[in-house]
């Protein structure tokens, strides 16, 4: 962490494109959301993705495999902030205390 | 472009995980909406501000495409060098990309207050970019001061609400209409709430030739005071109360209302989008309460002219 | 068997021309891709020059015409970033509202080449020449250079895009000239051909730019755990021109035969007395030197043309025999115990062991003449706090007190 000047790129230059991956934003959380894929209209037909697109940490992964449709927290990330729960419009997703 | 839900979604990212914006930020959204709009090689400028701060706080960056930041007031300048500049190289036949598109971040405050002159001059000479602003509606970034474009009765730590006070008194800069009055070929207002509107807006800003102007409301759960949880609720009730009416002006003369605000049989009070926010709790005690009245007059005057310019019944 | 080949020296053309003439030929023969600045005088020629160029055709520049100073350098920054060469030219009011973005180019490490016609500063508002704005800039690291003559602006213009735009430098360049008495000014400029600028300064190779296939982040948030280490990297750099400078110069000469140094001595090796001053100054000292010279004195002129990086070390040597050292400059720093030439001049003096006295005399503020009388008052003073052997840290002489 601590490198010498010699041992940097110049001006501050970051020379890996998204490497904030290291920093992982999880402990941020006071709340972790929940998602109970019954009624999930992802889980059911690939459609809405409301939750994905609103996330603001990209800590929400649809994707889909041999034709079924996956719904996974990337919890090194997500900061608990309930936008997903509040925007689900079948109140999939619920927040629990941590 | 496509806009099938799926392609959506596998968009490249422009801005990574591990950003330090506040839980529940509506700006890394914006920047998400933005990313899905991209059509090729982008270079990102982004003015100073809880942006471009939270983003790349070394040795970390979000970002994933070229980005730079050089200072506050100028990035609507700075923009302005790396088009020019590529478009020298190019004509020398020293650049390998056929196309770059530039895009320039600021928040309001970098854009309806102290970059407003970069951006004027930049906006006549007619560069080809893409002009995007992130309106939080204070400088959120060094602790909630007013700005251009803090509403009227919004209480920010530079216009306290106090006994002889309500907060800010003046009202909000009318910047697309401003921005548009330079005759640039798009100007555009987008929320993320509606985001496929957003994508199809800033697609077009991109296709156009010379500037666009593209106003994106970002709600702020730390300067506002309202829940992390409804930034996205909020963003749409800016739209349903027609503080931040969505609308297209093309050229600088013609207005054309969008779907989701075209689509308002009327207006919600905007008590609903001020309730949810503590910023706005003292306009509901007796003291504000005509002052309160005055802001839903004002918002609806503001609303009826925008449906005449945009020929809306 | 090789053929012999005569070698000739390259035959430019002869002209007159003021020194914002002069530079901006020479941004014009530099080929840059950007140059974008902001109207103000006594700087204004540069930029009217080469917008000319611009509507005849005759550069593939894209020409900028910023709403303001600080967006001309915002601009050079971007498209410098991007990967470009680029100029600006300023002065005074527009140098000072430039202030902030200075240290940007410089901190985000952009060769950016800025032509300086130096002017006073408000208040009271004045067109005339003086030093205090580009001496106001000396720490915002930019490489200074001071000019003497429309030759040395088009020589020094060209040099500077070779020395900022070096690897080993990456700093970008202030080239400064007198404002109306060397930008305003005619004198004959042997201009080199089109083709010999363009090989000597050959195109820009950028480091670390904008590339949409190698998508970096420039200009970050740098907090209390590494901003430091990029300024030592930028202090580096700057100690660096030293060597590039030179190296510079020996290649410039070779194909022109002109060179100029970090600075110039006229008739100081017996000297008793040196005047150290630079620009225009300069040449009023060497005739006032050849003057006292025929009366017997013993006094030399040393010409300063490399502020920043300061040469200390050379110049120590270079005064280390004289008796006292006389600095002329047209700058004054408010409060400060000595102004900005003489603190320069006595830090470098100061770990010798016998040390010269210096004299400092602030003169020409505001474009008021400095004839050559007052250099010869400056001498004379000098020599009689010699007598005394004490002498007061400043004066200001020229002024109605």
């Amino acid at each position: 962490m601590s490198k010498k000047s010699s041992e940097i790129p110049m001006a501050g230059n970051i020379l890996e494109p998204g490497n904030a991956r290291e920093y992982k934003t999880g402990g941020w959380r006071a709340e972790r959301p929940k998602h109970n894929p019954e009624d999930c209209l992802w889980i059911k037909n690939g459609t809405c993705a409301l939750c994905c697109i609103f996330c603001p940490d990209n800590a929400i992964k649809l994707s889909e495999k041999d034709g079924k449709f996956l719904y996974a927290y990337d919890y090194d990330y997500c900061k608990g902030c309930g936008i997903c729960a509040n925007e689900c419009p079948k109140s999939c997703i619920t927040m629990e205390a941590e | 472009m496509s806009m099938k839900l799926k392609d959506l979604l596998q968009a490249p990212e422009v801005l990574g995980s591990g950003h330090r914006m506040c839980a529940g930020c509506g700006a890394p959204t914006v920047m998400k909406l933005m990313g899905m709009s991209l059509r090729g090689p982008t270079i990102v400028c982004n003015a100073t501000g809880c942006l471009e701060v939270a983003t790349t706080i070394y040795p970390y960056t979000a970002w994933k495409v070229p980005w730079i930041h050089v200072a506050f007031e100028n990035v609507a300048a700075v923009a302005s060098g790396i088009v020019e500049g590529i478009n020298a190289m190019q004509e020398k036949g020293r650049y390998k990309q056929e196309h770059v598109d530039v895009i320039a971040l600021g928040g309001d405050g970098g854009t309806f207050d102290i970059g407003f002159g970069a951006l004027s001059g930049a906006l006549e000479r007619g560069h080809d970019f893409v002009y995007m602003v992130y309106d939080n509606g204070a400088y959120q970034n060094t602790g909630i001061q007013r700005s251009g474009a803090t509403l009227p009765g919004q209480e920010t730590t530079t216009s306290w609400a106090g006994k002889a006070e309500p907060g800010k008194r003046q009202r909000k800069k009318p910047i697309a209409e401003i921005v548009a009055a330079h005759r640039i070929p798009y100007v555009a207002t987008v929320d993320p709430f509606h985001y496929r509107d957003f994508i199809t807006k800033f697609r077009k800003a991109l296709e156009v030739e010379g500037p666009a102007f593209i106003h994106a409301f970002s709600p702020c759960p730390r300067g506002w005071r309202s829940e992390s949880s409804k930034t996205i609720e909020l963003a749409r009730l800016a739209v349903e109360t027609g503080i931040h009416p969505l609308y297209e002006i093309i050229d600088g003369e013609q207005y054309i209302m969008s779907g989701p605000s075209k689509s308002l049989k009327e207006l919600k009070p905007v008590d609903e989008f001020m309730k949810l926010q503590g910023q706005f709790k003292h306009l509901f005690t007796p003291q504000w309460e005509d002052f309160r009245k005055q802001v839903q007059q004002q918002i609806t005057a503001d609303w009826e002219l925008l449906k005449k310019k945009c020929g809306v019944e | 068997m090789a053929a012999t080949v005569k070698m000739t020296k390259p035959k430019g053309s002869i002209e007159g021309l003021t020194g914002d003439a002069a530079i901006a030929y020479a941004l014009k023969q530099c080929d840059i891709d950007v140059l974008s600045a902001y109207p103000i005088t006594p700087q204004t020629i540069i930029v009217e020059d080469y917008q000319r160029f611009f509507a005849e055709g005759q550069v593939k520049t894209k020409v900028i015409p910023v709403e303001s100073e600080h967006s001309a350098m915002s601009a050079c920054i971007g498209a410098s970033a991007a990967g470009a060469r680029v100029a600006t030219a300023s002065a005074s009011a527009g140098l000072a509202l430039m202030w902030e973005v200075l240290y940007c180019a410089s901190g985000m490490r952009q060769p950016i080449v800025l032509a300086v016609a130096n002017r006073a500063l408000s208040a009271p508002i004045n067109i005339h020449n003086d030093w205090s704005d580009s001496y106001g800039a000396r720490d915002s690291g930019f490489i200074q250079m001071y000019c003497q003559s429309c030759q040395e602006a088009y020589d020094t213009t060209i040099m500077s895009f070779r020395i900022a735009e070096n690897h080993n430098v990456l700093l970008p360049a202030m080239v400064c000239i007198d404002g109306f008495i060397l930008s305003h000014n005619v004198e004959r400029v042997e201009l080199l051909p089109d083709e010999v600028v363009r090989d000597f300064v050959g195109v820009r190779v950028p480091v670390q730019p904008l590339d949409t296939d190698k998508p970096i982040t420039m200009g970050p948030l740098c907090l209390t755990d590494y901003y430091f280490e990029f300024k030592e990297q930028e202090d580096k750099a700057m100690r660096e021109v030293f060597k590039v400078y030179k190296d510079v110069e020996a290649e410039f000469q070779k194909v022109t035969g002109r060179s100029y140094g970090m600075y110039e001595t006229y008739k100081t090796k017996d000297a008793d007395i040196i005047m150290l001053t630079h620009s225009s100054p300069a040449g009023t000292a060497k005739a006032v030197v050849d003057a006292l010279r025929e009366q017997g004195e013993k006094v030399g002129v040393l010409r300063m043309k490399l502020f920043r990086p300061f040469p200390a070390a050379e110049l120590a040597k270079e005064l280390s025999s004289a008796k006292a050292v006389a600095v002329f400059e047209k700058c004054l720093s408010f409060g400060a115990p000595t102004n900005p030439l003489a603190l320069e001049v006595r830090t470098a003096l100061y770990d010798l062991p016998k040390k010269p006295m210096v004299t400092d005399f602030v003169v020409g503020l505001g474009g008021r003449d400095v004839p050559p009388a007052t250099i010869v008052e400056g001498y004379n003073k000098t020599k009689q706090y010699l007598e005394k052997g004490k002498a007061p840290l400043y004066e200001t002489l020229g002024v109605r007190k």
